[in-house]
């Protein structure tokens, strides 16, 4: 039997509305993608019927329309809980604007993508590469709820979309708006790839139970690692 | 009196058109710009009473389909109006004078009628080197930016002066810019196409004189009446759409059938116009129901958005045919490339990592940051 008797001790690192949020929006940008590559490439399995008898695409573009809905507020609510929850999920771990979070940054590049050590981060949350990515992905977030809300304010009459009808014209018209919605949607399907792959990743390195973490909500971290976050200084606060 | 400053209806009566004919132009009119039953009489008193609006038209870097597409107006009052007795007192393709007489012609107008006077432009204006389009030894930015000094509005006909259209595409030589990012200080009116819709340009003189002043626009400058809706949205193959109905070639089943030119780059769903609507040549069709995919001639940069039979645009820098599709699916196929790398490494490099089994206490090496 292998085992082994590393003292750890049980944090809880992700709140419950935090594991909510992330499943809302892994649902979403699911739906989100497929129902958006369908709408910009539909396959033509309809033939010599009348239009009457159907409305499957219109569907699609619905359930595209509604899933963009749940997206935007439930974005909304995690920038909310930013500034609410607790020290994992607070804004500044997303924002590296302290040098030791660049310097962890380049730690992480060292240890975990370039591989050339064998030593572990002391990250109890996200580590500081991990958080700059999501921060990025907040951006890409924005940028798809602007574009999206954009052109799809020409055809409602509803107060939230219409806070959108700038964004066309800003940006030249809506053939450079769909293109951009179109291009980011790859960035949320790499972002996907990369994201579940690493979570194995960490989970099979580090041990500390991460996979799991995002259901239940708690890690499994090294006494000493605790330890040293306990410790540090005010001047670096992430989690 | 009556000889100096005629009004448009005496103008109308003098040419033989009937009382009956000039109301249905206003009805028509009315109609086009989505005003209510008693905007006819509106339209009505406005021609009888105001005198004639001073205009002058300009060509500049154009092809002259935007005359062209006006004298083809579903009213052939419009036409006469703006061509004939609208005082058009400068049209470089129509006037019978040329050289100084016709150079005299538009600065008597500046002269007479300053701050009244309407500025209409065809074409886009050269900057990279002004001497690309030059009318009597002066460049176009230079006639243009004289002429709206004391200007009531510009007109910017067409997508050239709207938007720079085909000479403005990538790479651009002449550096061509749109009239609105040229001048500044006067209300621009963006009436988008190529050409744009002879009843929508006609609607567009008809409300500047009806009610003095420049139409609602939307946020690309274009009047509201007219390309607040989306081709797609007013499209009569809409129902082929939403029921995922799709011509695949121009000559299969579905083409007969009217089905939705979507699959074949219809850019309908990014082109606010009237065509559905208004349509062309007295009403009679227009690209789509002809069966042709729009192209989207009222949107700016239309033509680096092609190729106009593809949905999706190239995306410039990665040769041609590249979509944001093909991009995506290379980039993904590169990131699963890179991660089986990375796990394969991973294994190798980090395999003390993954087998150790710490006797007791904590032997895991950690770094401090």
């Amino acid at each position: 039997m292998r085992n082994r008797s590393v003292p750890l001790r049980e944090v809880h690192v992700w709140e419950l509305p935090v594991r909510i949020y992330h499943w809302i929006n892994a649902l979403c940008i699911v739906t989100l993608c497929v129902t958006g590559y369908i709408i910009g490439d539909p396959p033509a399995f309809m033939k010599g019927t009348e239009a009457s008898f159907n409305y499957w695409f219109g569907t699609v573009r619905f359930i595209h329309f509604v899933t963009a809905f749940v997206f935007f507020f439930n974005f909304i609510f995690r920038i909310y809980w930013g500034f609410t929850g607790n020290e994992f999920s607070r804004w500044y771990n997303f924002i590296p604007l302290k040098r030791c979070q660049w310097k962890e940054m380049l730690e992480v590049i060292k240890v975990d993508v370039l591989q050339l050590t064998n030593k572990k981060i002391d990250s109890i949350g996200h580590n500081s590469l991990a958080s700059f990515i999501y921060f990025i992905t907040f951006l890409i977030f924005l940028l798809q709820c602007l574009t999206g809300f954009g052109m799809y304010s020409a055809m409602s009459s509803a107060f939230l979309p219409k806070l959108f009808a700038w964004v066309v014209p800003f940006l030249g018209g809506d053939m450079q708006v769909r293109q951009i919605h179109h291009l980011l949607m790859w960035a949320f399907i790499l972002f996907a790839i990369v994201h579940v792959y690493l979570v194995f990743y960490h989970d099979y390195i580090e041990r500390r139970g991460v996979t799991s973490s995002m259901i239940g909500g708690w890690k499994f971290i090294e006494e000493d690692v605790i330890e040293r976050h306990d410790n540090r200084s005010e001047e670096c606060p992430k989690g | 009196m009556e000889n100096q400053h005629p009004s448009f209806y005496e103008e109308l009566r003098g040419k033989g058109v009937s009382r009956r004919d000039f109301l249905k132009f206003c009805t028509t009119m009315a109609a086009f710009l989505g005003l209510e039953a008693s905007g006819v009489s509106q339209i009505a008193k406005a021609f009888e009473t105001k005198p004639r609006l001073p205009v002058i038209w300009f060509h500049f870097q154009e092809c002259t389909c935007c005359s062209e597409s006006f004298i083809r107006a579903s009213h052939p009052i419009v036409a006469d109006i703006v061509l004939n007795k609208i005082s058009l007192d400068y049209q470089e393709t129509l006037m019978a004078a040329s050289g100084t007489p016709a150079e005299d012609a538009y600065k008597a107008v500046m002269a007479k009628y300053p701050g009244e006077y309407i500025v209409m432009v065809e074409g886009s204006i050269p900057t990279e080197n002004e001497a690309y389009c030059c009318i009597g030894g002066r460049s176009a930015l230079q006639i243009l930016q004289e002429a709206v000094k004391n200007c009531k509005a510009v007109v910017a006909w067409g997508n050239c002066a709207s938007a720079g259209c085909v000479q403005a595409a990538s790479p651009n030589p002449t550096g061509a810019k749109p009239v609105h990012k040229v001048i500044s200080g006067k209300p621009v009116i963006n009436v988008q196409g190529c050409p744009p819709i002879a009843d929508v340009m006609a609607g567009v003189v008809v409300h500047l004189l009806t009610f003095d002043r420049i139409p609602q626009l939307d946020g690309m400058g274009r009047p509201k009446a007219f390309y607040s809706r989306r081709v797609h949205d007013t499209c009569y193959r809409r129902a082929n759409f939403d029921a995922g109905l799709f011509v695949e070639s121009f000559d299969d089943e579905g083409a007969k059938r009217g089905y939705c030119l979507y699959k074949m780059g219809c850019k309908g769903p990014v082109t606010y116009n009237s065509c559905g609507i208004i349509k062309w040549n007295d009403g009679i069709s227009y690209p789509i129901q002809s069966g042709h995919p729009c192209i989207g001639c009222a949107e700016e940069g239309f033509w680096d958005n092609g190729p106009f039979y593809k949905h999706l645009p190239e995306v410039a820098g990665f040769g041609i045919e590249t979509t944001a599709d093909k991009i995506g699916i290379g980039l993904g196929a590169a990131t699963v490339a890179g991660m089986a790398a990375h796990a394969i490494v991973t294994n190798v490099r980090k395999h003390k990592e993954i087998v150790n089994e710490p006797e007791e206490g904590s032997k895991v090496e950690t770094t401090k940051v």
